[in-house]
């Protein structure tokens, strides 16, 4: 089925829903490379046009991607609840937009209807909605999730606490652990991306953070960043494995690549829940995604970059994790090449993730080889904190040892706490408190040296 | 926490540095300090000093007439990809694995046994600095190979190695290319084993050897190491995962694959 806008007296045309969403897409990198951008600006707003005019429902009678050949649409249209959806069926796309910013789309009315909304949806309104758009509709969403902690609360900003470190060496991790704690992070998770990826090293990593945990009470989670399989082998011999992490991407292919299937999830996600070691509720998953994975791993099947990211977010709500980010800028230039693009794609994959109903956070990162520097990341974390942002990443200095690449620093994401007046998870609030970390008269976290806190031997 | 027999190093106000002792750890830039909630002056420039390090890495082109004057006589083919400047290499990897339409008729079909290339790669000065002391060190060691004359390429990625190896009809390609710099090492140099290769080689099909440089792994371990793999390869026809099943333990670094997740175009 084809579309056509005319505009100044041109006529454009659009092969079918795909091309016509491709064409629509603010402009990146990633899709040039794909071939599958808009050939001019006045054709893409032609495309935006022809979007806003596409009645929702197309979207249920739709496959973008075949039933029978993907996994992923599969469980797209199997879930998709057509009670949540009944208010929006005989709405367009632009009709959407229009509600999401209206008043009556309160966060209560925008929780009942994310059942109802697909990915593809999503993707679509977010193509037309300017960046304050998918900041102003975002900021209304609540997706609150528990495990030792309360996540996605209003008026909190949690964190990821990333202390990687290039040989896994226990005592440098726990350094930075340590140097993060200071600084209030980790609410969220304190989550290593390991550098050798194997059981024995999870094992070792994991059982080391839980020691820390317990030692001083700490009201979080804790996560070894290695591959689902071996995170089931961990929990198997009995690790202490808080939260199940997989990176995961928006086709059945493209998972494939991540060497991940939805039954491999199924069975994390059963044995995780099964050790019931979360003390105030049980989201144990934590996914990580980001725009250009599915055509990296030539597993897009025609599809823009942003849409067939959104659809990574419908494999994420079936398994209720406590966490989801987007690693926004780690992919590197051929997918989004500047500070503009990350920019606009970590407000989209934030936007389209909490439509649906995903905790979203989000890792704010550039590589080298990529325009992009710290100020772009200073715009994109003040953006996602005025939008409601569940969690960001920080690591030491913003400087990434293991990965080489440079994300936020504890600096920057207890700046915007102040900035814009968020504060951490309220359990890890309180600790922050109980431990002399934070000034509750100030509303401050104190200035400390490590000895003169209880945390000085963290670092054995 | 180690006993630090030295008296404790002082911070810009005259207090003990009690941070001193946690950053033999790792080089994480922990303990840094604050001002209000921000980093201090001195932070911020270190690592904007740092960044742009690493950015001129990137953007610096290879310096090719220094290579050569380098080489002294050894002869050599320069080559380059169908990217046709930097910032299309960047946004178009596709076009940095595949030699330009003049390069493709410049380069003659010989009976080689293997062909080493230098290609420039996200890191020019990583190749500027380590790519001629790894070939000549490989010379040393591969006494009765049959080496094709070194491929110097521009705007390359790892797979245009492949091309390269396919039209000079080498058995093998060993590609020496720019890594990705990061913000503490920028000069660091990645060599790419690929044995019988082809256009459209899958990445699984080669053995890697990373972070060669001055502060990682040395030019002549990566020598002995990279040595070791062209035999086992020219023995089992293969290179690649086969390979690396095949190895002792103690012969490969840990990364002896390419890293598929971190760096998926070096």
């Amino acid at each position: 089925m084809g579309f056509q806008y005319s505009l100044g007296g041109e006529r454009y045309v659009f092969d079918d829903l795909k091309a016509l969403m491709a064409a629509a897409s603010p402009l990146r990198s990633g899709d040039e490379l794909a071939g599958l951008s808009a050939t001019s600006d006045a054709q893409r707003i032609a495309a935006r046009y022809a979007l806003a005019d596409v009645p929702l429902d197309l979207f249920v009678r739709t496959e973008l991607i075949p039933y029978e050949a993907d996994d992923v649409t599969r469980l797209i249209m199997d879930t998709h609840d057509t009670a949540a959806f009944a208010p929006f069926a005989s709405m367009t796309v632009g009709d959407l937009r229009d509600w999401l910013l209206s008043h009556e789309a309160t966060p209560a009315a925008l929780t009942a209807a994310a059942p109802g909304f697909t990915p593809e949806m999503a993707a679509a309104v977010s193509k037309i909605m300017r960046n304050q758009d998918l900041m102003s509709a975002a900021r209304k969403m609540r997706v609150v999730t528990r495990f030792r902690n309360t996540i996605g609360l209003e008026g909190c900003l949690a964190s990821r606490l990333q202390p990687n470190h290039p040989t896994d060496d226990l005592k440098g991790i726990a350094a930075s652990t340590l140097d993060g704690l200071l600084y209030g992070m980790g609410d969220a998770v304190i989550g290593i991306n390991p550098a050798t990826d194997s059981v024995a090293n999870g094992l070792a990593l994991l059982d080391m953070l839980d020691h820390a945990r317990r030692r001083y009470d700490i009201p979080t989670q804790t996560c070894v960043l290695t591959h689902v399989t071996n995170t089931l082998e961990i929990m198997n011999k009995g690790g202490a494995v808080d939260l199940v992490f997989q990176s995961i991407a928006g086709t059945q292919k493209a998972n494939e690549g991540f060497g991940v299937t939805l039954g491999i999830l199924k069975e994390a996600h059963e044995a995780a829940l099964s050790l019931k070691r979360g003390t105030v509720g049980d989201n144990v998953m934590y996914f990580e995604t980001g725009q250009g994975a599915a055509l990296s791993a030539e597993a897009h099947h025609g599809l823009d970059q942003q849409t067939v990211e959104a659809r990574a977010y419908a494999v994420a709500r079936a398994f209720r994790p406590l966490l989801v980010n987007t690693v926004v800028g780690f992919i590197g230039p051929e997918y989004l090449y500047d500070g503009k693009q990350i920019i606009r794609a970590g407000l989209e994959d934030h936007f389209c993730a909490k439509l649906l109903g995903v905790p979203m956070g989000c890792d704010a990162c550039y590589t080298n080889h990529a325009e992009a520097d710290q100020d772009d990341m200073d715009n994109l974390m003040v953006l996602l904190g005025a939008a409601g942002i569940t969690f960001l990443i920080g690591v030491p200095g913003a400087d990434d040892i293991m990965l080489n690449y440079q994300s936020l620093s504890f600096h920057d994401i207890l700046t915007l706490r102040s900035m814009l007046n968020l504060r951490p998870a309220p359990e890890f609030a309180a600790w922050l408190e109980q431990m002399g970390l934070f000034d509750a008269h100030s509303g401050r976290m104190r200035e400390l040296a490590p000895h003169q806190t209880r945390l000085a031997q963290l670092v054995g | 926490m180690t006993k630090n027999p030295l008296p404790p190093a002082k911070n810009k106000d005259g207090a003990p540095d009690v941070w001193q002792d946690l950053r033999s750890l790792t080089r994480a830039r922990i303990g840094l300090g604050r001002s209000g909630n921000a980093q201090r002056t001195t932070d911020v420039l270190t690592f904007q000093a740092a960044h742009a390090q690493a950015r001129d890495a990137v953007h610096t082109p290879l310096d090719v007439q220094a290579m050569l004057e380098e080489l002294n006589g050894i002869s050599c083919l320069c080559v380059r990809s169908r990217a046709a400047d930097r910032s299309t290499y960047l946004r178009r990897p596709d076009l940095g694995r595949r030699l330009a339409p003049e390069s493709q008729a410049f380069l003659q079909k010989g009976e080689w046994d293997v062909v080493f290339v230098a290609a420039d790669g996200l890191s020019s000065i990583a190749t500027q600095k380590g790519a001629i002391p790894l070939f000549r060190a490989m010379l040393a060691r591969l006494k009765g190979w049959r080496i094709a004359p070194l491929v110097i390429a521009t705007q390359g990625r790892v797979a245009l190695g492949d091309e390269i190896a396919s039209a000079l009809g080498a058995r093998m390609v060993v590609m020496m290319i720019g890594e990705r710099p990061g913000l503490s090492v920028a000069d660091s140099m990645g060599v790419y084993l690929t044995y019988a290769p082809y256009v459209g080689c899958p990445d699984s099909a080669r053995n890697c050897l990373s972070n060669i440089h001055q502060h990682g792994l040395p030019t002549s371990v990566a020598a002995d190491k990279l040595a070791w793999l062209m035999q086992e390869a020219m023995h089992l026809k293969l290179t690649g995962v086969g390979l690396k099943d095949a190895a002792p333990d103690s012969s490969l670094p840990e990364h002896s694959l390419p890293s598929i997740e971190k760096d998926p175009h070096a």
